[in-house]
């Protein structure tokens, strides 16, 4: 291979991976917003829980590599189901605004919350042991691999559970009409528990897969990613699975891209410029629909 | 009912007045010197602050156990008050601020990071009282930002990020024959940033080439872009002036890119936290450093051996400069007539040799950058071990 196919390919698996993690916590916005039309901002924070829920089973269990990641996708699931009934069904039929802003409230007491017991940035441990190939140039270390691989499956198990299963049908179906559909016996408060369950599982996923990539964690981790992850969502169209997929592999591309071609110095710039182009081009993202306001 | 109220209005007032009546800054003890610490305890360098901190305790802690100082015939015992800055910029000059106008210190010992030792200088500059940053390599720090002639008030007790840069430089032309390198830093720490730019001008200058510069933001986690642009650059070896929270996680992506080639720090890689991030992907690298704990003098031996009874652990870099920051300052307070600002701030300026843990400190006249040595030092395993000494 030529040394500038080279240099593009190892860009593309550096975006790969990078996008993935994105797509990943993307996936958490998009659904809720789905379904309860509400942006929930401490989903970047649930992400960073995640990333500590796996340091902790890797140092004081001494857990593998697989039963980390169910673990931690297990605990994050819980607590995204807790924070919804404690914190966001209370004010279902209140103003969006206080929604928001009790999510807001939730992502600022998780952050403290772990501040209290880790107050220093912590080093997670290598559970997966590093192996480089040499692919005629390009270099693929097994780290890259599982990320990547691992994302990839669980995008198309949820795909398919959205788009093919009875759970999926009913969660597609209350977000469409929330009024007549419970008539139809389905129960929504326990669809929409397992939605936030299913979302803050994959942050919890991304969390781990984070902390053994970035093995430098701390409790401010999740809020630089979650706006990314945010951005993506809205970028793909907020509310479309596919769509924040998507904008996840475009964002991290972008990334990855910016600082191939430009000096690196300029890289959020010319980022978030670009998809404040998109936005205005496609108000409602690359697969969003305009909602029509019912009087 | 509505006497009980009233009491229970009065009480807090009550437990404030009696509170404020034990902290009355005319009460205390006239026979103390109270002198300012302000370390990174929290925040990305929480290392570097504890070193700070116990470094000072102990400076503190022998000086007192000798007796105190004698100033004007007068004993004084030392009052050490330490403020945590959070490795900012705001709470570092947030900090200065409160020990100079309200605990009335005579001086100040840190900030130890150049992001938060610059707007502690301003501070101190502007409120007459002098500070002394034992960590801080940026010119900036004590240097009037408007004037570009010294700061009065403001010393260092180590070398200069132009000294660092030649040094680096010279070493990886001269020792490691390389003619290349890559430079990857933090464009928004100013410690770093410094370093990157004046090693580029001296590499350039000495006949050496830097085939890619390449920055990231303090906060990033993914350099994976950056380093295959630096990777494709093919250069000799790669500088990394960052902390060392940030070298753990740019080393080991570097090494999982297959990067094979020497990695350079700077004197912000010297805390022990270093080996344990990186995980072996800086075994072998070269750093520039303030003093080697395995060549030292013997008042350095001794400093390092009452820090490990102490705490249980060889002093890295920051400690030693610390401890010789207190011991400057303890000698101006020594040689001024009386313990105030800027008879203290005098005596500093005319201090013309001292021997360090880390060195002897010459400072040139009308400057508080002090001229010393540097040493070069190298991973091996989870231990630092000298190189070589870089004289100035």
């Amino acid at each position: 291979m030529s040394e500038v196919s080279i240099y593009w390919l190892q860009q593309v698996l550096n975006a790969l991976q990078l996008s993935s993690i994105y797509a990943l916590i993307a996936l958490g916005y998009s659904m809720v917003y789905g379904i309860l039309t509400m942006i929930n901002f401490a989903h970047g924070d649930v992400f960073m829980v995640g990333a500590f829920l796996c340091f902790l089973a890797a140092t004081l269990l001494d857990l593998p590599f697989v039963p980390t990641l169910l673990l931690t996708m297990t605990g994050a699931a819980l607590l995204g189901v807790l924070i919804e009934r404690l914190a966001y069904k209370p004010l279902r039929n209140a103003p969006r605004v206080s929604a928001i802003i009790t999510a807001l409230g939730v992502g600022l007491f998780l952050e403290n919350l772990t501040l209290a017991f880790y107050p220093y940035p912590q080093n997670v441990p290598t559970l997966i042991e590093n192996i480089n190939w040499d692919l005629g140039g390009v270099s693929l270390s097994s780290l890259q691999l599982i990320i990547i691989s691992l994302s990839l499956t669980l995008m198309l198990v949820l795909d398919y559970v959205v788009q093919r299963t009875p759970v999926g049908m009913a969660m597609r179906a209350i977000s469409w009409d929330k009024t007549y559909v419970p008539l139809m016996g389905v129960p929504v408060d326990l669809i929409i528990s397992i939605t936030f369950a299913i979302g803050a599982a994959l942050a919890g996923a991304a969390g781990t897969m984070y902390a053994l990539a970035y093995p430098v964690i701390d409790p401010y981790m999740g809020i630089m990613v979650g706006w990314k992850a945010f951005i993506a969502a809205v970028v793909g169209g907020i509310g479309n699975m596919r769509g924040a997929m998507i904008g996840a592999f475009i964002l991290g591309g972008v990334e990855i891209m910016v600082v191939a071609v430009l000096p690196s110095t300029y890289r959020d710039l010319v980022v978030f410029s670009l998809l404040l182009a998109l936005i205005v081009i496609r108000p409602h993202g690359i697969l969003g629909q305009p909602r029509v306001q019912k009087v | 009912m509505n006497n009980r109220l009233s009491l229970f209005l009065k009480l807090p007032v009550l437990a404030a007045m009696i509170a404020l009546a034990g902290c009355d800054p005319n009460a205390h003890n006239a026979d103390t010197i109270k002198v300012g610490a302000i370390v990174e305890l929290t925040g990305d360098m929480p290392a570097v602050g504890a070193s700070s901190r116990n470094a000072a305790q102990l400076a503190v802690a022998e000086i007192n156990g000798a007796g105190g100082i004698e100033i004007g015939g007068k004993t004084y015992k030392v009052e050490l008050l330490i403020e945590d800055n959070a490795a900012k910029p705001d709470q570092s000059a947030a900090a200065a601020n409160k020990l100079i106008t309200q605990d009335e210190v005579v001086a100040i010992v840190g900030p130890n990071a150049s992001l938060g030792a610059i707007p502690a200088a301003e501070i101190a500059e502007a409120n007459q009282t002098l500070l002394v940053t034992p960590w801080s390599t940026n010119p900036k720090t004590t240097l009037n930002t408007t004037t570009g002639t010294p700061k009065k008030y403001v010393f260092r007790a180590c070398f200069t990020d132009p000294f660092e840069g030649r040094v680096l430089a010279r070493f990886i032309i001269d020792k490691l024959e390389a003619k290349t390198a890559a430079v990857l830093y933090d464009v928004a720490s100013e410690a770093p940033k410094s370093q990157a730019e004046l090693f580029r001008q001296t590499f350039e200058q000495l006949g050496g080439k830097v085939v890619a510069f390449e920055a990231y933001t303090t906060g990033d986690r993914d350099f994976s872009a950056q380093l295959t642009k630096i990777r494709s650059a093919k250069p000799d070896v790669l500088f990394l002036p960052s902390y060392y929270n940030d070298v753990g996680l740019i080393s080991q992506q570097a090494r999982r890119q297959g990067f094979d080639k020497t990695l350079i720090g700077s004197d912000a890689w010297s805390s022990p936290e270093l080996v344990k991030l990186a995980k072996g992907a800086v075994e072998g690298a070269y750093f520039a450093n303030h003093y080697a704990a395995d060549s030292a003098t013997p008042a350095a031996r001794e400093f390092i051996a009452a820090y490990r009874q102490k705490y249980g652990k060889t002093p890295d870099d920051v400690a030693a400069l610390t401890y010789d920051a207190m011991g400057l300052l303890f000698a101006a307070l020594k040689a001024a007539p009386a313990p105030e600002r800027q008879a203290v701030r005098d005596a500093m300026a005319g201090i013309s040799g001292y021997p360090g843990v880390t060195g002897e400190i010459r400072f040139t006249p009308g400057s508080g950058d002090p001229v010393k040595s540097a040493v070069i030092m190298q991973v091996k395993g989870d231990q630092f071990s000298w190189v070589m000494n870089a004289a100035p």
